[in-house]
C-alpha cells in the first residue's frame, strides 16, 4: 500500500515538476547543452543525407503563389540603402571579399549579364507557411569562382543592409543588422543563387531589392535580402554574436534543414 | 486492497516486462514535452493549410479581431466561433493576448518558437530512440506480434464492444491478454498513427524534402503535411484521454502498478471461482 501510494505520488509530482519546471530546465546550462545536443544530432544526420547532388523540388508555373507574403525587413531604413534605392541602385555595388584572392564589386547590370539560373521553388517559413516562387540570378559559386577562395576558406557571410531594429531600441546598430552564413556545401549548391529576379520582374523592396539570396534546402531565414557584402570566412565567432546569423544568434538553429 | 484484503483466488500475473514500462514512460513525457512544444510551433501560424502553398486553401486559423472589444475566435471550413479566452485571444500573465492556443499548453508558455522548436527536436529524438528500442524488443521478443487480432478475436468483437459500453471489463484468464479492442487501437496508434506523425513531421523539413522529394507529395504538400501532424496529434490526445479513462474506470491502481512493476492482479471470472 505505502509502496504504491509512494510510486503514485512519486509520478504525479514528478509529471507536474516536468511540465512547470521546463522553462527553467531550458535556462540552466545543462538544459541549454541538451537542447543543443538535439540541434547537433538534426544537423549531422542533415548534413549526411543531404549530399550535394540533392536537389529541392522544382514546381511548374501554374504552381506559383497568388501572394507571396514579404516577411522580416520590408523596407529597410538604412540611410546608405534609401540612397542607392532612390537612383533605382545605379550606383550599388555587391562587395564580395574576404578570405579570396580577388575580392571584387560588381553592379546589378553586371550580376544581369551572368549565366542565370532560374528556378521555381518553395519558400518554407520557420514559422511554418509556405509560398512558392520562381527566383532568377547568377549561382553563388560562380562568383565564388571569381573571388577565387583561400584555402583556409570555410564559411560565407552574407552582410545586409536592413536592421531588424528599425525603431532604434539599440543604442549598437551593427547589433541587430541582418547576416547570414553558409558552409561551403551549401554555398556552391547549384541552387543557391544570388537572385535579381522574382516571378519575372525585378525584386521588389519587399522581397530584397536589388538581390538576394535563395537557398532551398533550408527555411527562409537562410536566404537574406538586402545583400551589400559577401564575406568568405574561416569562422563566424567574431560575427555578430558569433552563431552565424541574425536569427541564429537569437537561438534558431544555424543549420535551418529542419 | 491491500493484499491481505485480496480474495484468496486473486492472483498476480507478470504483465510488462522491464523494457516496455520504461518506454511507456519514457513516452509519456516525450509526448507531453512534443505536444506542448508542437502547440507552441503551431502558433507561429496559427492556421492550417492543404497542399504545397499556405494562404489559398486555408481549412483553420485562429486569431483575434481588432474591433474595440476584441474577442478571439476559431475559422475552421468557413464557420466562425467565439472562442475568446481559450484560441486565439488568452490571457497571458494576465493580459489578454493575441495567440492560437493558450499559455497553460504551450512550451515555452510565452511566444518563444526558438525555444518551442528546441524542445520538439530535442524530444523528437528521444521519442524515435525510444520507439525503435520499443519496436525492436517488441519484434525479438514476439511480443509485438501478440497485438495482431486473432480470427476468434474480431468474431466476438461485437461483444466486446457491448462489454466496453457497459464498463464490464474482461476477468480471470481473458484479463491475462489484451481484448480485440485493446489490440487494435494499440496497434493502430503504434504501427499506424505514431509513424505516419514522424513522416508527417520530417515532411516539413525543407532538407529531408530536397532529400527525398516524394515525402511532402506524399501527404499531398508541405502544408498538407502540416495539418496531418496537427490532427495525428489530436488524435493521440483523444487516445490519451480514452486510454486513461480506460485505465480509470477498470482499476486504476492495479493498472498502474502493472505499468510500474509488471505486475498485474487477475479477478477470478465466475466460472474459476472456487
Amino acid at each position: 500500500m505505502d509502496r504504491r501510494r509512494f510510486l503514485t505520488g512519486a509520478l504525479a509530482l514528478g509529471g507536474a515538476a516536468a511540465l512547470s519546471g521546463c522553462d527553467q530546465i531550458a535556462g540552466t546550462n545543462a538544459g541549454r547543452a541538451a537542447l543543443q545536443a538535439g540541434e547537433d544530432a538534426s544537423t549531422f544526420v542533415q548534413r549526411l543525407l543531404l549530399t550535394p547532388q540533392k536537389m529541392a523540388r522544382e514546381f511548374a508555373e501554374s504552381e506559383i503563389s497568388a501572394h507571396f507574403k514579404p516577411n522580416g525587413s520590408t523596407d529597410p531604413q538604412d540611410a546608405e540603402y534609401k540612397k542607392l534605392l532612390a537612383d533605382n541602385f545605379a550606383s550599388y555595388r555587391l562587395k564580395v571579399g574576404g578570405l579570396v584572392q580577388q575580392p571584387f564589386e560588381i553592379s546589378v547590370d553586371e550580376i544581369r549579364a551572368l549565366t542565370a539560373r532560374t528556378q521555381i521553388t518553395r519558400h518554407d517559413c520557420v514559422e511554418g507557411w509556405s509560398a512558392i516562387g520562381k527566383w532568377k540570378g547568377p549561382q553563388l559559386s560562380e562568383l565564388l569562382q571569381r573571388a577565387q577562395l583561400k584555402p583556409q576558406a570555410r564559411y560565407v557571410v552574407f552582410h545586409c543592409f536592413d536592421n531588424m531594429d528599425e525603431g532604434g531600441l539599440t543604442a549598437d546598430e551593427d547589433a541587430s543588422r541582418y547576416y547570414e552564413s553558409l558552409d561551403l556545401v551549401d554555398a556552391y549548391h547549384p541552387q543557391t543563387i544570388v537572385a535579381y529576379e522574382m516571378n519575372g520582374t525585378p525584386l521588389e523592396v519587399a522581397h530584397g531589392a536589388p538581390l538576394r539570396l535563395r537557398v532551398e534546402r533550408q527555411l527562409g531565414y537562410k536566404n537574406p535580402k538586402y545583400l551589400k557584402f559577401i564575406e568568405v570566412v574561416e569562422s563566424f565567432a567574431d560575427i555578430g554574436s558569433g552563431r552565424g546569423g541574425y536569427w541564429p544568434d537569437n537561438g534558431y538553429d544555424w543549420y535551418a534543414g529542419i | 486492497m491491500t493484499a491481505q484484503t485480496l480474495p484468496p483466488s486473486r492472483r498476480l500475473v507478470f504483465r510488462h516486462p522491464l523494457v516496455v514500462r520504461a518506454t511507456h514512460w519514457i513516452n509519456v513525457v516525450a509526448l507531453t514535452i512534443l505536444l506542448m512544444s508542437g502547440l507552441q510551433i503551431f502558433n507561429a501560424h496559427p492556421a492550417l493549410d492543404l497542399g504545397d502553398r499556405s494562404f489559398d486553401h486555408t481549412i483553420l486559423s485562429m486569431g483575434a479581431t481588432s474591433d474595440e472589444q476584441t474577442r478571439g475566435y476559431v475559422e475552421a471550413f468557413g464557420r466562425r466561433f467565439d472562442t475568446t479566452g481559450v484560441l486565439g485571444l488568452s490571457n497571458v500573465q494576465g493580459e489578454p493576448t493575441a495567440r492560437g492556443f493558450p499559455a497553460w499548453v504551450t512550451l515555452p508558455a510565452v511566444q518563444d518558437l526558438a525555444t518551442g522548436r528546441r524542445w520538439h527536436f530535442l524530444f523528437a529524438w528521444i521519442f524515435v530512440v525510444n520507439g525503435l528500442v520499443y519496436l525492436l524488443y517488441g519484434i525479438m521478443s514476439g511480443k509485438l506480434a501478440r497485438l495482431i487480432p486473432t480470427g476468434a478475436d474480431l468474431a466476438h468483437i461485437g461483444s466486446a464492444i457491448r462489454e466496453h459500453l457497459l464498463l464490464r471489463f474482461p476477468k480471470g484468464e481473458e484479463a491475462t491478454r489484451y481484448n480485440v479492442l485493446q489490440k487494435l487501437t494499440y496497434l493502430v496508434v503504434v504501427l499506424g498513427l505514431l509513424p505516419l506523425q514522424i513522416l508527417a513531421g520530417l515532411a516539413m523539413s525543407p532538407g529531408m524534402d530536397a532529400w527525398a522529394n516524394w515525402l511532402p507529395e506524399a501527404f499531398g504538400g508541405r502544408q498538407s503535411a502540416r495539418t496531418v501532424h496537427f490532427v495525428i496529434a489530436m488524435l493521440l490526445v483523444l487516445f490519451v484521454f480514452v486510454h486513461v479513462g480506460m485505465v480509470v474506470l477498470s482499476g486504476p491502481l492495479n493498472n498502474l502498478r502493472g505499468m510500474i512493476t509488471g505486475w498485474f492482479a487477475i479477478t477470478p471470472a465466475r466460472a474459476e471461482e472456487r
